[in-house]
C-alpha cells in the first residue's frame, strides 16, 4: 500500500494545546511493497508517525494518503474497512492477559471476518493449522494454547509480531518490535518479519532503536529527530557521521545503554539493554 | 562504555522536621467532623437507646422467641419449596436484568467508540452514550420495591412481579457498574483491535471481555447474591418467595420459623460467595 504524507504535522491527542507538535511538517513517500526503518532518538516523533500512518489519529495538518485515498475525508464505516487493511503492532503488545494465544493470534483475522465467523472462533478456533504456523514463523508454535499471561515478555511482544501474519493487510505498521527481545530472538524476528512482509509483498514501515537492525535489515532509513526529518536515505549511504549528529546529546541510545529515567519507555516491558555497534 | 553522566555532588542537606502534609490532612478530618454533624442530628442517630434497660428487655424477649428454631417436616419442606422459588426468582430476574443490561453496557461504553480512537467521540454516538446512561439513571434509581408495587397492581401477586421489578433495577445497576469495569480496565488490547480494523463487537468478544472477565463475574455473582436478599424484601410486598412466608411468620409472632428462614437465608448468601471465589479463581 503506497503512502504519501505532505505537509502532514502531528500532535498526540493526550499533550496540551500549547506543546510543539510531535510531528512537525513532513512530506515523505512510500512506494507499494517498500519496506523502511524510522530511527531516531526518543521522543523524535517516531511513534506521533505510526499512529499518523496507521489512521489512529488525523494530522493536525497537512494532507495524507493512504493506498491513494485520504482516510480523513472517508465515512467513518469507509474509514474502518481502510483500518481493517492495515495492520498496526503497538511496542506494549496488545493482548488481554486470560486469553489463549491462539485466540490471540487469530485476531488479526477479525477484520476479514463476520462477526459470527469470530464468534464461532471463540468457542473453536477457526484455523489452528494458520495460528501454528504464524506462531512457528516467530519460533513460538509450542505455546498455541497457552495463556498469555504464562508468556515471557519477549514472548508476547513475538506473539503480537505473529498476529501480523493474519492480518489481511497491505501495509504493516511495526512500533519498536524488538524492545523486549534478546539480540538472537532481535535478529530472528527481523527477519521473519521482512521475509513475510516481502512474500506477501507488503509495504513494512518499522520504527527502530536498534540502529544496526535497522541497517542491516532495511533498504531505507527514515531518520527523525526532534519531530522533523533528519535524513531519508538508502542504508548503505548512511554514514557514521550523520548517526552521531542523529543521536547527538542521547549518545547512550546509540551505544546501547539503557536510556535515562526520564525518558523511559513502555511501561510494560522491560526492554532489555542490548549492546550496539554501528557500522 | 559511557554511561550517563553522574548527578552533580551536592552538600549535604538537613532532614525536613516535618511532613508537609500533615496540616491538610487534620483539616480535612475535622471538616468532615463538622459536616457528620449535622447529618447525626437530621437522623436522630442516638445508638446508645439500644443499650437502655426496657429496650433491652424487648429485644430480648423478642429474640427468646428465636428458640428452639422451627423444624417440622412440613415446615421444613414449604421453606425448601420457597428457598428454590427464591432463588428462581433471583436467577429469572438476574437473567433478565443481564438481558437489559448487555446492549446498554455496549451502546454506553466508551472503550468501544470508534470515532473516540481518534480525538474527540463524534456527536451523533456521543449523545446516543448519554442518552443511553440517563436511561440507565432512570431504570436504577427507581428502587426495586417500587417496581414490586407497580408489577403487583399489574400482574397480581406472585413471583412474576418480582422477577420483573429485579430484572428492571437490577439491569440499570448492571448496565452503570459494566460500563464502569470496561472503561476502568486496560483498553490497550480492545483499541489496537479496533484501529485494526475490527468491529465493536469483536473488539468487545476479543479484547475487552477478556481483559475484564474475572471481575464482570464476580460483580455479576455479588448481584445475584444481592438479588436473593431483594426478593426476600419483595416478598413482604406480596411478590411470592421466602419473604412472604417470613412476613407471615413475622406478622403470626412465630419466632423459631423466623429464624430457620434467616439461617436459609445465611447459608444461600455463603453459597453465592463460595461460587463467586470459585469462579474468579478459574478466570483468574
Amino acid at each position: 500500500m503506497k503512502l504519501e504524507l505532505d505537509g502532514v504535522a502531528a500532535r498526540h491527542p493526550a499533550a496540551r494545546p500549547d506543546a510543539a507538535p510531535a510531528l512537525q511538517p513532513l512530506r515523505l513517500q512510500v512506494a507499494e511493497g517498500e519496506h523502511v526503518a524510522v530511527i531516531g532518538p526518543s521522543g523524535a516523533g517516531k511513534t506521533t508517525l505510526l499512529m499518523v500512518l496507521a489512521c489512529a489519529m488525523p494530522p493536525a495538518a497537512g494532507t495524507l494518503q493512504v493506498g491513494g485515498q485520504n482516510p480523513w475525508v472517508m465515512p467513518r464505516r469507509a474509514l474502518q474497512r481502510l483500518r481493517g487493511r492495515l495492520f498496526l503492532a503497538p511496542q506494549t503488545p496488545p493482548l488481554p492477559p486470560r486469553q489463549r494465544v491462539v485466540t490471540a493470534v487469530l485476531a488479526g483475522r477479525l477484520p476479514s471476518i463476520g462477526l459470527w465467523a469470530s464468534l464461532r472462533s471463540l468457542f473453536y478456533p477457526s484455523d489452528i493449522p494458520a495460528a501454528h504456523a504464524a506462531l512457528e514463523a516467530f519460533d513460538l508454535a509450542d505455546k498455541l494454547f497457552e495463556r498469555v499471561d504464562r508468556l515471557s515478555g519477549g514472548e508476547r511482544q513475538r506473539v503480537g509480531l505473529a498476529r501480523a501474519l493474519l492480518a489481511p493487510a497491505a501495509l504493516w505498521l511495526v512500533d519498536e518490535p524488538l524492545s523486549a527481545l534478546d539480540p538472537t530472538r532481535s535478529r530472528q524476528a527481523m527477519q521473519t518479519l521482512v521475509q513475510q512482509a516481502q512474500a506477501r509483498g507488503v509495504t513494512l514501515v518499522a520504527t527502530l532503536h536498534q540502529v544496526d537492525m535497522a541497517l542491516a535489515h532495511f533498504p531505507r532509513i527514515v531518520a527523525l529527530r526532534d519531530g522533523r526529518l533528519a535524513f531519508d536515505l538508502p542504508a548503505a549511504e548512511v554514514t557514521r557521521d550523520q548517526l552521531e549528529r542523529l543521536y547527538a546529546q542521547h549518545e547512550h541510545e546509540l551505544l546501547g545503554a539503557p536510556a535515562p529515567a526520564d525518558h523511559a519507555a513502555p511501561a510494560a516491558p522491560a526492554p532489555a539493554p542490548v549492546v550496539m555497534h554501528c557500522r | 562504555m559511557e554511561l550517563a553522566p553522574r548527578a552533580p555532588l551536592k552538600a549535604p542537606v538537613t532532614a525536613p522536621d516535618r511532613d508537609p502534609a500533615w496540616l491538610a490532612r487534620v483539616f480535612w478530618l475535622g471538616a468532615s467532623l463538622v459536616l457528620l454533624w449535622p447529618l447525626m442530628v437530621a437522623t436522630e442517630f442516638r445508638p446508645w437507646i439500644l443499650v437502655e434497660p426496657a429496650n433491652l428487655k424487648v429485644t430480648g424477649q423478642f429474640l427468646a422467641t428465636f428458640l428452639p428454631p422451627a423444624h417440622s417436616p412440613e415446615f421444613l419442606a414449604m421453606v425448601a419449596r420457597e428457598s428454590w422459588r427464591t432463588v428462581a426468582i433471583a436467577t429469572a430476574g438476574m437473567t433478565l436484568a443481564l438481558v437489559i443490561a448487555l446492549p446498554l453496557t455496549l451502546l454506553s461504553t466508551r472503550a468501544l467508540s470508534v470515532s473516540a480512537l481518534s480525538g474527540r467521540m463524534a456527536r451523533g454516538p456521543f449523545w446516543l452514550r448519554q442518552a443511553v446512561r440517563g436511561l440507565l439513571i432512570v431504570l436504577r434509581s427507581v428502587p426495586e420495591l417500587v417496581w414490586a408495587l407497580v408489577f403487583v397492581r399489574v400482574v397480581g401477586l406472585g413471583p412474576t412481579s418480582g422477577v420483573l421489578a429485579i430484572a428492571l433495577t437490577y439491569g440499570g445497576m448492571l448496565g452503570k457498574v459494566y460500563g464502569e469495569i470496561l472503561e476502568s480496565g486496560d483498553v490497550h488490547a480492545t483499541q489496537t483491535l479496533l484501529r485494526n480494523g475490527s468491529s465493536r463487537l469483536q473488539a468487545f468478544f476479543f479484547g475487552l471481555l477478556p481483559q475484564n472477565a474475572a471481575e464482570l463475574t464476580s460483580y455479576t455473582v455479588y448481584r445475584w447474591e444481592c438479588a436473593i436478599r431483594s426478593s426476600v424484601v419483595l416478598g413482604f410486598v406480596g411478590a411470592g418467595g421466602l419473604g412472604q412466608e417470613m412476613d407471615n411468620s413475622m406478622k403470626m409472632f412465630h419466632g423459631g420459623e423466623v429464624f430457620t428462614m434467616l439461617a436459609v437465608f445465611v447459608a444461600l448468601v455463603a453459597l453465592a460467595d463460595r461460587v463467586s471465589a470459585g469462579l474468579r479463581k478459574s478466570l483468574g
